[in-house]
């Protein structure tokens, strides 16, 4: 299969940033994992059309893309609801009470562990550790971090996010309201957020500021 | 306990903004770059980086000066610096990249001319936007300022570095899953040797280091190999950032010499334990490492003292259990973690640590039978033969290994526990 240079379909930015990572790696195959991202953004989740897009791009067969795609846990290959909720119950975070966590995040979103709310506002999962250890229990929603969240602070959290629906959640904003204990000292906060569940990195993921389609 | 923190002091002083640059500058920030590419050559510094004697901060301690050492001749050379970090308790090099860039990114220009690369891959877990984010603004700082990009500092040295994002998956931590990962494959581990120094990132000459160890590098240039390897211990010298979590009264990393006690770093750096409870055990370095109980609470905190009491530093992760502690739940939490993770190449992993998982899950919900113990050994000794400790394996990498090390643990220092849990089991003991 021979690269294609752009998806005609996807937003500017995105055509963009995709053009400039296959020119960064040096070699285009390298660049699938950031294009999977891209990928997720243009369509709400890593659909099979995206996967499409993704081989087109870089040279590779859809099964080569789709067997990439698979390994990972954060590249979704399902609908995923506007808020990605992931509740650590790894070790650190289970010596913590994580179990009573994720057992109020259910509740309050009305989503089991692995499944998405009816009215699509809210996808839960339960993960392993996310370097948080030190600020357990720690829960992220589209992957932007709180620490130090107890079951309280998660049900009041995902009752914010359901009532204000914010396009952009942001780190230090949510740590500021609903955060506790943390691993170490975050200094100066910062305004970047993620207005998808992409991790918002700006060469290929969402950040604040700009809209996802 | 005097000594520097080599890592540390700027976030330290400054923990407002030590992921700046101008910050980074009026710290010194940067200056020993433009004197080493001014007054050094590459050899130079692989002198000092083995007189410093530092071992890997990732988990298996291999002296980097010495990694360095067995790059082969062939070009292009890359860099790649893991920032992948995922074991269970590990926390340290996420404030790393948060809190300091710059100094990761010196020391990654530092090492880049040392190894002849010229171009440095940061590759970070997909879980870590924020620092992520970090380190690509430091990234675009240091190109908007010379210290990357084309003709350093006038050096004649070219260096692009890329921040390359994960995908949820803590293999990719290994280092030869982590260059699959690079390359866009599958992040399953690869067979050892080729090491990545001879065959690594398309296979090319690669040096796959922790973000600690690079984040060293510019004080051990700075200040000579042999000042750092006059801190800490013998064996293990320099500072070392642990991560402490579990039931302790200041959870958090610190920034401490090798070689204090472990009594020393639960009590003194982290504490103690919360609410004044009994210490049941710990995790000394992240959730791989066979646990330690009271009786090595003086033990030295070192690579070849935790290495002669049956465990290891690891990543530096240290999780601590008050006597609240279920420890089969522990346990289990984290061969869960494991059977999770295992990347599926090898039967014994793969099938083992699922199986471990589901045995440890039905004696927790009481439904445990009096032959479950010999499965659960039998198990461990098809992934790990004869529970040995270092580890043998029956796999390509260590991760099938690991799963092994908390049930081992829980055997030797809590089998009455786990016993009990049992039904009929104490009574057919005791008969
Ligand atoms: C299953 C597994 C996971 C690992 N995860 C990490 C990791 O997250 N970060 C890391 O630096 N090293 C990790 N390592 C160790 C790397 O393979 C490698 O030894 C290290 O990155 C080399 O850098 P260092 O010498 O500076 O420690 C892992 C190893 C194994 C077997
Ligand atoms: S165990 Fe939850 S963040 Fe590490």
């Amino acid at each position: 299969m021979s690269a294609a240079s752009v998806i005609a379909d996807w937003s500017a930015p995105n055509q963009e940033r995709a053009r400039r990572l296959l020119e960064t790696y040096p070699e285009e195959r390298s660049a699938v994992m950031p294009l999977l991202y891209l990928a997720s953004l243009e369509h709400g989740y890593l659909t099979s059309a995206g996967m499409t897009q993704v081989a087109q791009l870089t040279g590779l067969t859809s099964a080569q893309v789709q067997s990439v795609a698979s390994f990972y846990t954060m590249f979704k290959r399902d609908h995923v609801g506007r808020y990605l909720i992931s509740v650590c119950t790894s070790i650190s975070c289970y010596l913590l009470g994580a179990d009573d966590v994720l057992a109020a995040v259910e509740t309050e979103t009305t989503a089991r562990d692995g499944t998405t709310s009816v009215d699509g506002a809210f996808t839960v999962e339960h993960v392993e550790c996310i370097g948080a250890c030190g600020g357990a229990p720690a829960v992220q929603v589209n992957y932007e971090l709180v620490e130090g969240v107890l079951p309280e602070k998660a049900t009041a959290l995902c009752k914010w996010l359901r009532e204000t629906s914010p396009d952009v959640v942001m780190t230090d904003a949510m740590q500021k309201s609903f955060g506790g204990v943390r691993s170490f000292d975050w200094g100066i906060g910062e305004e970047q957020g993620a207005v998808a569940p992409v991790p918002a990195f700006g060469p290929y993921g969402s950040t604040g500021g700009e809209s996802a389609r | 306990m005097s000594f520097p923190l080599i890592l540390t002091e700027r976030m330290t002083a400054h923990p407002a903004d030590s992921h700046r640059l101008d910050r980074y500058e009026a710290t010194g920030g940067y200056e020993t770059l433009r004197e080493a590419l001014g007054a050094m050559k590459p050899e130079d510094i692989l002198e000092q980086v083995k007189a410093a004697n530092i071992q890997g901060r990732g988990g298996a301690a291999f002296p980097a000066g010495i990694k360095w050492g067995f790059l082969a001749p062939a070009e292009p050379r890359y860099l790649v610096i893991n920032g992948d970090e995922s074991e269970p308790g590990t926390f340290k090099d996420r404030q790393l990249l948060e809190r300091d860039p710059h100094q990761l990114l010196e020391g990654a220009i530092l090492t880049s001319f040392c190894i002849g690369a010229n171009h440095a891959f940061i590759y970070i877990r997909g879980e870590y936007p924020k620092p992520a984010r970090r380190v690509q603004q430091a990234v675009e700082a240091a190109y908007a300022k010379g210290y990357l990009g084309q003709n350093i500092l006038g050096s004649g040295f070219d260096l692009d570095v890329t921040v390359h994002l994960g995908g949820g998956a803590y293999i990719c931590g290994e280092e030869t899953a982590l260059l699959n990962s690079l390359e866009g494959q599958r992040g399953e581990p690869r067979l050892k040797p080729p090491f990545p120094a001879v065959e690594g990132l398309y296979a090319k000459p690669t040096i796959v280091n922790n973000v600690e160890t690079i984040s060293n590098i510019p004080w051990i240039v700075a200040n000579g190999g042999d000042a750092y390897a006059a801190i800490g211990d013998v064996d293990s010298v320099g500072t070392r950032m642990f991560s402490l979590s579990g039931h302790l009264k200041k959870p958090g990393n610190y920034e401490v010499p090798m070689g204090l006690t472990w009594r020393e770093l639960i009590y003194e750096v982290g504490g103690g334990i919360r609410d004044d409870r009994e210490l049941k055990c710990w995790v000394p370095g992240g959730a791989s490492a066979p646990w330690f109980v009271a009786e090595h609470l003086d033990t030295k905190v070192t690579k070849d003292d935790c290495a002669r009491a049956g465990s290891m530093l690891g990543s530096g992760a240290v999780i601590v259990m008050d006597d609240t502690t279920n420890v089969v739940a522990a346990a289990h939490r984290i061969v869960k973690f494991f059977a999770h993770e295992s990347c599926g190449q090898c039967t014994p992993c793969r099938e083992g640590t699922t199986w471990l998982e589901r045995i440890l899950w039905r004696l927790l919900n009481g439904a445990g039978r009096p032959s479950d113990i010999d499965l659960l050994l039998d198990i461990c000794d098809g992934i790990s033969p004869g529970l040995a400790w270092p580890p043998r394996m029956t796999t390509i990498c260590p991760l099938g290994p690991s799963a092994v090390s908390p049930i081992t643990s829980i055997m030797t220092h809590f089998r009455d526990e786990v016993e009990a849990m049992i039904p009929g089991l104490q009574e057919v003991a005791h008969a």
